[in-house]
């Protein structure tokens, strides 16, 4: 029963999804609000699942002094200061008037969100523009047919993106100046390329769904 | 000389002073008392005006239910009034009424140009009748100086009712269908002993290869299971493939680490882990802070993973799932530990940069084809053969297509777009 159940259950609602999709009609033009909000209520659930998870093997770290345990210190600390002014606020607004959110521009909250969450995220985003470079750096490097096609067509789409390209070819006719060139490498066999690997991509998901409604493929349930 | 160049100085900076004083004076007066007001004559005739600008109203106008839907909706079209290529029409007004005496209201508007509406706020079952203006006016500050309308004959009634078949979806219905015999049939061949050929898919065979290197370096092997929650297909097969992938390590007694930013992803997972040490015979082997969880926020994941990587030092690492801006910065972080990396996804962005950083590149279909070629087993083969024949048709269609279109034959333009 722990398989048939699960199998049975993802059997009706994919069923019923696909069903959905072509019919309109009542009832079925409700089942994806319906199993959205049924995924959301579990999901909402499951956060304390994760939360606690994350809580016990950074206590169990700390306890135990293994390797780097000053970071879980850290994370209980960061953890228990954002719900702590998360629920302090939320309670203070509740009673306040006129009555306000924890999230709202003044709180403490807001102040930890705006001074702290937002620069670390920022950081890291922005981390992106040297990861951009060097992986550009070793994608580039002509070291055979493929690698130097590449390098070509990254550097007419770099230099037909940017003034300095149709200034050097201003001498030729508008047809035959870089952006010219850049925006054909991006519509003609980028864009080929790029439907490719989405028709691949469409059939791969039909596959799959249809091996998992089927009750096929169940190992993602753990038991193979 | 000296008191001179002095004077003179006092006398020109009095001068600006006073100077820019009367000008700053003027702006403000004229801003304060001067507001910009409608010039508009007195003896201005209205009337004429709008006589002369009266456009003729849309012609061959269709009102019909909107197909395909779950009712509350008409489809008003036409064809543009002959003044409009007179610059006589500025907007098209929908006009509706439960009767035919009217009293009309208006239902929607249109830019010129665009000739066709769809009145979203039809009760279903009622009837409606409908009206198509042309409209022509004239506007100064938001406000009408004069407008002038052709009014189009009545329409109706016509009742919006529910589908029980959306007709723009039949060429997906009929795709899916094909696709789905296909494999089926596919599947019932395999399990009947028929064998077929499969196509090798170098990252998926190296995936033995790169655990077994964790192995003989006696280091851990990570596997990053994208961002995406459980009701992304892409995860569901990367659920799949860490079995196999966590099989391989328990049968080579390497540690796995899963950490992943979804708790329900998080769940499965440590089943799956679980699972598959027990299968191997090793369920001493598994440690709870093997799957762990981190965080839901993309970056916050992304920078516990960096560290994990550079403290760690995994040998080889699995990026297989949904990524999206963090694929990057974990994959060249990886790449930076000299560990051997293999990421799959279905996310066209996210591609180029795993083929840049990574050793092996699962790319879009391969990502989902994975759990079924590790598997080995006929029937999950059967549905890949399937996937196969749907690229074929779906190769095949393309070029119909393109013949059909250079001899100027739009059936299958027509086909795919309705």
């Amino acid at each position: 029963m722990k398989r048939e159940i699960p199998v049975a259950i993802t059997f009706i609602v994919g069923t019923a999804y696909l069903i959905a999709y072509f019919i309109p009609h009542k009832p079925f033009n409700y089942f994806e609000n319906w199993f959205n909000d049924w995924f959301a209520v579990i999901a909402a659930f499951a956060i304390w699942l994760g939360v606690l998870n994350l809580i016990k093997i950074s206590t169990i770290k700390i306890f135990q002094k293994k390797p780097d345990w000053p970071y879980s210190v850290l994370i209980i600390i960061s953890f228990v200061i954002i719900v702590f002014f998360g629920f302090y606020e939320g309670y203070k607004g509740l009673y306040a008037h006129p009555s306000y959110s924890f999230r709202d521009p003044g709180t403490s909250f807001d102040w930890l969100y705006v001074n702290v969450y937002t620069p670390l995220s920022a950081t890291m985003f922005a981390l992106l523009a040297f990861f951009v470079a060097s992986a550009s750096y070793r994608a580039f490097r002509a070291r055979n047919f493929e690698a130097t096609l590449l390098l070509l067509a990254a550097f007419f789409v770099m230099l037909g993106r940017v003034p300095v390209g149709d200034i050097l070819t201003s001498w030729l006719p508008h047809q035959y100046q870089l952006s010219q060139w850049a925006n054909w490498i991006m519509n003609v066999p980028n864009t080929a390329g790029q439907r490719a690997i989405m028709i691949g991509i469409a059939l791969g998901l039909v596959s799959t769904s249809l091996r998992i409604i089927l009750g096929l493929e169940r190992s993602y349930l753990g038991n193979d | 000389m000296k008191f001179n160049n002095l004077f003179r100085f006092s006398v020109l900076f009095r001068f600006l002073l006073i100077s820019s004083l009367l000008i700053l004076l003027l702006l403000i007066s004229s801003s304060v008392f001067g507001q910009d007001k409608p010039v508009v004559s007195d003896t201005l005739n209205y009337d004429s005006i709008i006589t002369a600008s009266k456009p003729l109203p849309p012609v061959d106008i269709q009102v019909k239910d909107e197909p395909g839907d779950a009712g509350g909706a008409i489809n008003i079209s036409w064809k543009p009034s002959p003044d409009e290529k007179n610059g006589k029409v500025k907007e098209y007004l929908i006009l509706r009424s439960k009767s035919k005496s009217g009293p009309f209201k208006e239902a929607g508007n249109t830019t010129v140009g665009v000739t066709s509406y769809t009145d979203n706020k039809a009760d279903i079952g009622v009837g409606f009748y409908y009206k198509v203006a042309s409209l022509n006016f004239d506007k100064e500050n938001g406000n009408y100086l004069w407008k002038s309308m052709g009014e189009s004959e009545i329409y109706g009634p016509v009742k919006s009712t529910a589908q029980w078949f959306n007709v723009k979806r039949l060429n997906i219905f009929i795709g899916i269908i094909i696709l789905c015999a296909a494999i089926i049939y596919f599947i019932f061949a395999a399990k009947s002993g028929k064998s077929f050929y499969i196509r090798k898919i170098a990252g998926i065979e190296e995936v033995e290869n790169a655990v077994g290197r964790a192995t003989e370096m006696g280091r851990a092997i990570y596997y990053i299971p994208g961002i995406n929650d459980m009701d992304d297909v892409q995860t569901l097969a990367s659920m799949t493939i860490l079995g196999r992938v966590a099989t391989f390590a328990a049968e080579n007694d390497t540690r796995i680490d899963v950490p992943v930013s979804r708790s329900l992803v998080m769940v499965t997972a440590k089943e799956m882990v679980r699972e598959a040490y027990s299968k191997v015979g090793r369920p001493d082997s598994f440690h709870e802070d093997q799957v762990r969880y981190i965080t839901d926020d993309q970056f916050g994941y992304a920078a516990a993973i960096d560290g994990l990587f550079v403290r760690e030092k995994p040998a080889t690492i699995f990026m297989i799932g949904a990524f999206f801006a963090e694929s990057l910065i974990i994959a060249e972080t990886g790449n930076s530990i000299g560990a051997i990396q293999i990421a799959g996804t279905a996310m066209p962005a996210q591609l180029p940069f795993f083929v840049a950083a990574c050793d092996y590149t699962l790319i879009g279909e391969e990502l989902f084809a994975a759990s079924a070629y590790l598997s080995r087993e006929p029937k999950l083969l059967g549905s890949l053969k399937g996937q196969d024949f749907g690229k074929a048709v779906f190769l095949i269609a393309i070029i119909i297509g393109v013949i059909l279109e250079s001899f100027g034959i739009p059936f299958s333009k027509y086909f795919m777009a309705h």
